[in-house]
């Protein structure tokens, strides 16, 4: 089977998840997102990349932080952003997603920014793409169900290899609801693929999915033995949905096992920094004193997601 | 009218006929098998040089779709797709909206199906009022209204106490339950199977304890009530040596596993392909390899299609989102004759799960070519491989996994009750 995400000649045609995806490809993401870091240090604010493209945000799934972003990203390349927010539109019309698509290319679409609750839904509408013959068309996933967000894998690797440089030497965890995450998943993918020699996955056993070890990460149930001398600490977000059912008894329980202190991270290496997607719920995955502490780069992941954002759709664009 | 079919390869598994030689019908039945009767003089004859003359197929898991999801498919185009596909008698399960809970609805199904003269069609009554878990229906009416057995389709019956009690209730009258294993509440929600696949593509997922499970509830309440249980669509491997070792133990219990399970797994699913979305969910490569194994001891008594067609609307959408099933009947015959090939089996043997074998499940007369039988046969090229393409399926339904795959045996002529109703 072809990557559905490159064409023919092995270029970047959607970016739909990072698994797969090859080395070299990342590589150059990254290294275009270095110079997009400081446009936004300048008084202009804007280079003409995308000038006369028209990007839709689609969300299918509500998100402020995401989508905001990605209109930030999309408005510095000079594109013209249409936000659209389906989950409240259209399909309570009873018109298919794919119908959405067809509607939005009768428009002239050049780029679609996805976010669905539902694995596996940009992997639908760009194989429809190809389908009607709109390959010029490409599909950015803003993140679909549990399976894949791989902008912010992107910005994740961007600001592991701002502060750590060599990805062949460190040590990464990967803490709290893995099951759900998108988020880890294209993480993981990410990592493997720039050879991170370790990539540990911390959370009780109701909140990692089967097999997760055949992606290439160690399992501790055990935080402290987890965050051992590692380089880098990701916190993920639990989202409180996942405390009403039989997942976890409580945000205390779970704080108290898997929420991040300045305690536990004592534990990896003196210089290791935190990361967190956003938005974080302060105590009940991570404590205020190490969210707002020296080690956090959460913030700076906010500024990079915005470059990191860029590149990818310049990239696409054929730049 | 005398239909003489001429110089084919004679496979009869009941009989253990496999030769060269004659078939001969009149009125409707079988007349004789290898020398024409005396004053034989007939009407049409049929040329089967090359071709294997076997009993008509016979399908157990075969959704119709009426009453109630005609825009999916109908009476008359699945029909005609069972006749295209050489099955000559087929069980449809009670999920049709509404389900078959009711003798009036299993009356219109049988009347229906007869005035189209195509295959036979056998209902399967609803287990439970609605299949809604809670109450049992009027299995004595159902039955005398023409349905063979009670099953609860695909709807979950999570109370073990309805269960139970509606075990009891069917042997006492003799009759048969089907029940496909899953446990109701660990199946909730899910998509896939608990494995690898699942786990990187972020589909929810079904574990294959969900099949143990139910099974073991299965076994232990057809211990004590004596009913006779037939399985269908077994999918673990785990599942598999629970039947090997209940049947071992001397428990009367049969079961089935669908063309589809028999050779796909869940890697299949490659990157959200929806027409692999399943019910159960495609299981892993081990699961498959116990699953050949099963139906080659005899563990796992016979093959269906688990037809289920759906139209493309339901499948052009995001995996889970996409409506479960696959289109069928058309594939029964070739994917069977694929794991033969594939399991070195012989080719009475394997026709065998999908003639005789489900006959006596289902407790009718057919699947053989007896004198005296009624004439339903079907007449194919083993050695005619076709592609399988939407616009080379009369199922309604164009949805199956196997889209674009090459397969062997193809149906030349179909008959039923001596009639020919199908021929290319």
């Amino acid at each position: 089977m072809r990557n559905p995400q490159l064409n023919d000649h092995g270029q970047l045609q959607h970016l739909l998840t990072l698994e797969g995806l090859p080395a070299e490809v990342i590589g150059r993401i990254l290294d275009t997102a270095v110079p997009f870091v400081s446009i936004a240090e300048r008084d202009v604010k804007k280079v003409p990349l995308l000038r006369g493209k028209t990007v839709f945000n689609l969300f299918f799934e509500n998100s402020t932080r995401t989508r905001t972003t990605f209109e930030i990203a999309a408005k510095r390349l000079s594109a013209d952003v249409i936000n659209l927010n389906i989950g409240v539109s259209s399909t309570s019309k009873g018109e298919t997603l794919l119908d959405t698509i067809d509607n939005l290319v009768a428009m002239n679409a050049d780029m679609f920014v996805v976010r669905h609750g539902a694995s596996g839904a940009p992997h639908l509408i760009a194989q429809h793409l190809s389908a009607v013959n709109c390959m010029h068309i490409h599909v950015i996933n803003a993140g679909d169900g549990r399976h894949s967000h791989p902008t912010q894998g992107l910005l994740d690797l961007f600001t592991i290899r701002h502060y750590k440089r060599d990805f062949r030497e460190l040590s990464v965890a990967i803490v709290g609801d893995v099951l759900h995450s998108r988020v880890a998943r294209s993480l993981i993918h990410g990592l493997t693929t720039l050879r991170t020699p370790e990539v540990r996955a911390i959370g009780p056993q109701t909140l990692l999915p089967t097999a997760v070890e055949t992606l290439g990460v160690r399992v501790f149930h055990d935080m402290r033995k987890g965050l051992a001398n590692c380089d880098v600490v990701v916190m993920l977000r639990l989202q409180s949905e996942r405390m009403k059912g039989s997942l976890l008894p409580s945000a205390g329980e779970f704080f108290k096992h898997y929420g991040l202190t300045v305690d536990k991270l004592a534990l990896a290496k003196p210089d290791a920094i935190v990361m967190h997607p956003g938005p974080m719920n302060r105590g009940v995955e991570i404590d205020s004193a190490v969210a707002d502490g020296e080690h956090s780069v959460i913030l700076p992941q906010v500024t990079f997601g915005i470059a990191v954002r860029m590149a990818v759709m310049s990239i696409l664009a054929g730049n | 009218m005398k239909i003489e079919i001429n110089n084919g390869r004679l496979i009869d598994p009941k009989h253990g006929v496999d030769r060269r030689g004659s078939l001969y019908i009149a009125a409707g039945k079988i007349a004789a098998v290898g020398e024409a009767p005396s004053g034989w003089h007939a009407k049409r004859v049929i040329d089967a040089a090359g071709l294997v003359v076997c009993p008509g197929l016979i399908d157990v898991a075969a959704r119709l779709r009426e009453p109630g999801f005609e825009y999916k498919a109908t009476l008359e185009s699945e029909m005609e797709a069972a006749v295209a596909g050489g099955v000559t008698s087929l069980a449809c399960p009670p999920d049709t909206d509404p389900p078959l809970d009711e003798p009036g609805l299993v009356e219109m199904l049988k009347h229906r199906a007869r005035s189209l003269n195509l295959a036979h069609v056998y209902p399967i009554g609803a287990l439970t009022v609605g299949l809604k878990g809670e109450t049992i229906t009027e299995m004595g009416e159902l039955a005398e209204a023409g349905c063979i057995a009670f099953s609860h389709a695909d709807a979950a019956l999570a109370d073990t106490q309805v269960l139970l009690r509606a075990l009891q209730y069917a042997a006492t009258f003799g009759y048969r339950v089907w029940l496909r294993p899953q446990d109701a509440y660990l199946a909730k929600g899910g998509v896939a199977h608990d494995g690898e696949v699942a786990t990187r593509l972020g589909l929810a997922a079904i574990p294959a304890c969900a099949e143990t499970i139910a099974l073991d509830t299965i076994f232990a309440l057809a211990r004590a009530t004596g009913v006779q249980v037939h399985l269908g669509r077994l999918s673990t491997q785990e599942g598999v040596a629970r039947v090997r070792d209940a049947k071992k133990a001397g428990l009367s219990v049969t079961c089935d596993v669908s063309i589809n399970h028999l050779h796909l797994c869940d890697i299949d699913i490659g990157w959200f392909n929806a027409h692999c979305h399943l019910v159960p969910p495609l299981r892993g490569t081990r699961d498959r390899a116990a699953l050949r194994g099963g139906l080659d001891d005899g563990t796992i008594d016979l093959i269906c299609s688990d037809h289920t067609p759906v139209d493309d609307d339901a499948k052009q959408l995001p995996f889970a989102e996409a409506e479960p099933g696959a289109t069928g009947l058309e594939l029964l015959l070739p994917l069977t004759l694929k794991w033969a090939q594939e399991s070195n089996v012989t080719l009475p043997a394997a026709l065998e799960r999908i003639t005789i074998s489900p006959a006596r499940i289902l407790g009718i007369d057919a699947g053989q070519l007896g004198v005296g039988a009624d004439a339903d046969v079907c007449v194919f090229d083993p050695a005619a491989y076709w592609i399988v393409e939407q616009k080379a399926l009369k199922s309604q339904g164009k949805n199956t996994p196997f889209l674009g795959l090459e397969l062997p045996g193809k149906v030349r002529y179909t008959l039923v009750s001596g009639q020919v109703v199908y021929e290319t």
